[in-house]
């Protein structure tokens, strides 16, 4: 029932919020949506960790063989809590930022929610593809109406952009449903098709399914919707985008691609990291040169996103577990760092580094929060990141490719360059000269909640990285083991 | 039966109700009472109630394909009457008439879903296009409306000799002008049936406007009175490629070999030239015209893999293509301006009629939970099990991702762009009537069996 619960929650709260008429019991309303969300989540996790709990499935088109069939697994718990979380401390951020057309707003979050809890949850392609395109489909509106100048048109380009990909991958579906042996859409059966496919067809049936999920993640080259739309879209939707969106492309790889095409994804092993690893240190070198603190978090983004779909590609327990952490990882920090972005737009009217400057002095409490999660995002030990990416380096260390020293210098590159923009983003920002700004409040207690629950998380994390790593390590297993079925076999 | 009698009494009362009612009222009951009818009767008859039996020589059979797609038809026709009918007053004074001629069309339409002989189709085909003729030619003081009817009627009757032509080759190459005869052959087919075929092709090609036999659609469709371009464009539309697949299916399938290259071609250059066109337009009305077009593309991909699923998916296309379309229609016609910017600020001022609006566009483009993806899926998937034209499914599905850009350019104009838009004279029985549209397309994205299952129960 729990994953049932997770889609529908957000689900009737966000319809029921489209006909709230005030605005403050919008806020509280969607707070406390969220909130129950959470609180399942955590359920899910601790007391009701059950497989009869944890798994549900109806008749939902019998004649095309799909059915409704949810279920949470580690990674499901792992992305699931990511969403949950995310949302109450978003909301909580956000509570004093204003919104014409609140309810609407509100609403669209919410059943943006909903979508990603289905793609997280979903074990039936046709099911999964749904709530792909139905997490798209709010997050359009969002950003398309609520966003910044030249809204429309990004917006629309991003739009397109994960259409086109996710549309490649109906085709992939669809070919892949009709080559199972009971013409079915779950996900055991297309586990089970790996042997059947030759590695001819496997190997252009995975770029089908790796564009979609490339463009979304986003990899180089496919990356170039990404920092217009994160620049653009409203604050809130940007974390939702980059903290927990991305990682549908992630899950795809992870969960749908390389356990069901595993021949096709070996062929292509040699160049898919490269590419992922190309882009980390391509979108590092641009970051160093950005000026508005948006598009930099974005490039940075790109390149965090990129080592992990390079590690993804490891196949071996370190690389996946390192994976399977990070997302999550990635996912609190990123969202930290758009909450101190926000803030720093909010108050001071500007996100251009030229022209902000020695915040430090008056704003003591945003530049420690901000530092902390800074720090975190560029995975110094003790933070939630340093776990994740150090597992993620030993994955790449013991790669089963001739080239593997290269992908961990270019990674290990990629670290540098990432301590080289963020560092100096703080230095430019909080420190020196201080700017012309008017401004000389500090943060309020809204912002001090939220800033403090992530930093909470950092450190836990950092500290005891056991708690996710627990939840994750079963999945990883079993996944490593499907990949692995076609490479001891020797079958290629 | 029931219905193919029943729609043609139903217009000749029409006609006379002009002479006898005066009020415009009682003849728009008269219609809708009438349709209703024309439903109830055709579902009984799908529930085997048959209230005339005539012998038509088995020239005529009435299967559940058959009975399955006039639902659909009635159906759309009720919400078509429900929502526009109001709306033909405005075109001219012959209110009677133009609602007589629709009921002729959907007799029509009854003998082409069932035919079983060359001759019935024919005939069906004819009966539905003169009336359209007429209805296109009905806003008689407006040059473009004339214009499109003259267009329409020339190179209509080029079409219908090319068909007769073919019709009369497959008869001197077999002897029969049955469907289920035509196949009993063994060898190879004679050069004579061969040309035939291809006749009969390109006539139905040109009468469901695929490319390159597309050249008169958005002429007349953009010339002629917004409230019947509405009904050409989807009941009538749909109709002629139920006909299609039929006279395919039986008369042709086993010579699928031969003409599924060049269905194939057919159906990439009308997807190409519907999308491409369609994002250049200016007018909305143009746009939905190109937008038939390139539908009519993705229809064609029925045609092409012609197995049961493409059998089930067209019937679930047309439903959800002749909704979603005649909701648009229904919306456009209240609108002042037909341009893009004609709907700038529409949301704001009317949330309701933007959100069913927006619901239909959706469904148009084939965004999940409507009836418009599941149609699309249905298609892909039939043609995908045809065999080896995996460069026809990408082709289509890059051009539905170029589809996106102009039904969203409408969305954008409603949502996103500041603007006045406000329709007119909109009632709220047609409000409701949209939100229930609305729910019907949701209901067939999410529970497609509700209609399915009719087609074999």
């Amino acid at each position: 029932m729990v994953p049932v619960l997770l889609i529908l929650i957000p689900l009737l709260t966000g319809l029921i919020s489209f006909f709230i008429k005030n605005e403050k019991t919008t806020r509280s309303w969607v707070l406390f949506s969220t909130i129950i969300t959470l609180g399942i989540s955590i359920l899910g996790l601790t007391i009701f960790k059950e497989e009869e709990y944890l798994q549900y499935q109806a008749d939902w088109l019998p004649a095309l063989g799909s059915s409704f069939s949810v279920s949470l697994d580690g990674m499901g718990q792992i992305l699931c809590l990511l969403t949950a979380i995310s949302y109450p401390i978003i909301f909580i951020a956000t509570w004093s930022t204003s919104y014409k057309n609140a309810k609407n707003f509100f609403a669209l979050m919410l059943l943006a929610q909903a979508g990603l809890m289905g793609v997280f949850l979903a074990m039936d392609a046709l099911l999964f593809y749904f709530f792909w395109e139905l997490a798209l489909i709010p997050m359009y509106f969002l950003c398309s109406q609520w966003g910044g100048e030249r809204r429309i048109a990004v917006t629309f380009k991003f739009f397109i952009y994960t259409f086109v990909g996710s549309l490649l991958m109906l085709i992939g579906i669809i070919y892949l449903q009709s080559k199972t042996a009971d013409h079915s859409f779950s996900i055991n059966s297309f586990y089970e098709l790996q042997a059947q496919l030759s590695g001819k067809t496997q190997s252009w049936l995975f770029w089908l399914f790796f564009i979609a999920f490339a463009i979304k993640m986003p990899v180089f080259p496919f990356h170039t919707w990404q920092p217009d739309t994160y620049e653009q879209a409203p604050t809130a939707t940007t974390m939702v985008l980059s903290g927990v969106m991305v990682k549908m492309g992630l899950l795809g790889l992870i969960r749908w691609l390389l356990p069901v095409l595993s021949v096709g994804a070996y062929q292509w092993s040699d160049m898919i990291p490269p590419m992922a690893l190309i882009g980390l240190i391509y979108a590092s070198l641009i970051a160093m040169r950005q000026d508005n603190i948006k598009r930099l978090i974005a490039y940075s983004s790109i390149a965090h996103i990129g080592l992990m779909c390079a590690a993804a590609f490891t196949v071996n327990i370190y690389g996946m577990q390192g994976v399977m952490i990070q997302m999550f990882s990635h996912g609190i920090n990123i969202i930290g760092l758009w909450i101190a972005v926000e803030i720093i737009e909010r108050k001071y009217g500007t996100v251009k580094l030229s022209e902000l400057g020695g915040l430090a002095q008056k704003a003591p409490a945003l530049t420690t929060f901000f530092i902390i999660i800074a720090l975190a995002n560029i995975a110094l030990p003790l933070t939630n990141a340093f776990v994740g990416e150090f597992l993620m380096f030993n994955g790449l260390l013991q790669i089963n490719s001739n080239f593997y020293i290269w992908f961990v210098v270019m990674a290990g590159m990629g670290v540098i360059f990432s301590a080289v923009y963020t560092l100096n983003m703080i230095r430019r920002i909080f420190y020196g000269e201080a700017k012309a700004i008017n401004s000389v409040t500090d943060i309020s207690l809204n912002e001090k909640l939220a800033l403090g629950l992530i930093v909470l998380i950092i450190f836990v994390l950092g500290v005891y990285p056991q708690l996710m790593l627990n939840v994750s390590h079963e999945v990883s297993d079993s996944i490593i083991n499907k990949i692995n079925i076609i490479h001891y076999t020797g079958k290629q | 039966m029931n219905a193919l009698i029943l729609s043609a009494v139903l217009g000749v009362i029409m006609m006379f109700s002009g002479i006898v009612l005066k009020e415009k009222r009682s003849i728009r009951n008269i219609a809708v009472a009438g349709m209703i009818a024309l439903l109830i009767v055709n579902v009984l008859e799908m529930r085997g109630i048959v209230f005339f039996d005539i012998d038509a020589k088995d020239m005529i059979a009435f299967d559940r394909f058959a009975l399955l797609f006039n639902t659909v038809a009635f159906l759309s026709a009720l919400i078509y009457l429900l929502l526009s009918s109001r709306d033909m007053e405005k075109v001219g004074i012959n209110y009677a008439e133009y609602l007589a001629l629709i009921f002729f069309i959907l007799c029509g339409i009854t003998m082409t879903s069932a035919f079983r002989s060359l001759l019935i189709l024919f005939l069906g085909i004819e009966i539905i296009s003169i009336p359209l003729y007429i209805l296109t030619g009905s806003d008689k003081k407006n040059l473009k409306s004339n214009e499109a009817s003259l267009k329409y009627f020339l190179l209509g009757a080029f079409s219908t000799g090319l068909m007769l032509m073919g019709i009369a080759l497959v008869y001197g190459a077999q002897g029969s002008f049955y469907t289920n005869k035509i196949i009993l052959f063994s060898g190879t087919p004679s050069p004579l049936l061969v040309a035939g075929m291809v006749l009969l092709l390109f006539s139905m090609a040109f009468k469901v406007s695929a490319a390159p036999f597309h050249f008169w659609t958005p002429d007349v469709y953009d010339g002629a009175p917004t409230v019947f371009t509405s009904f050409m464009a989807t009941i009538v539309k749909a109709a002629v490629f139920i006909a299609f697949i039929r006279l395919f299916d039986e008369a042709f399938g086993s010579l699928q070999v031969k003409w599924q290259l060049l269905v194939a071609i057919i159906t990439a250059a009308t997807l190409f030239i519907g999308n491409i066109t369609a994002v250049f337009q200016q007018s909305v009305k143009r746009m939905l015209a190109y937008s038939s077009i390139s539908q009519a593309g993705f229809m064609m991909l029925s045609l092409f893999a012609l197995n049961a699923e493409a059998k089930e998916g067209l019937m679930l296309y047309v439903s959800a293509y002749s909704f979603a379309t005649i909701g648009i229609f229904a919306v456009l016609i209240k609108m002042k301006d037909y341009t893009f910017d004609g709907f700038n600020g529409f949301a704001k001022q009317q949330p309701l009629l933007a959100a069913t609006t927006t619901i239909f566009l959706l469904s148009l483009a084939g965004i999940p939970l409507t009836g418009g993806f599941l149609s699309k899926f249905y298609m892909l998937k039939a043609t995908l099990s045809a065999g080896n034209y995996l460069w026809l499914v990408i082709f289509a599905v890059l051009m539905a991702a170029v589809s996106v850009y102009y039904y969203f350019r409408v969305i954008q104009a409603m949502y996103f762009k500041e603007g006045d838009a406000h329709p007119v004279d909109v009632t709220p029985a047609f409000k409701w009537t949209l939100v229930a549209l609305s729910a019907l397309v949701l209901l067939l994205g999410i529970f497609p069996n509700l209609l399915l299952n009719w087609y074999y129960f």
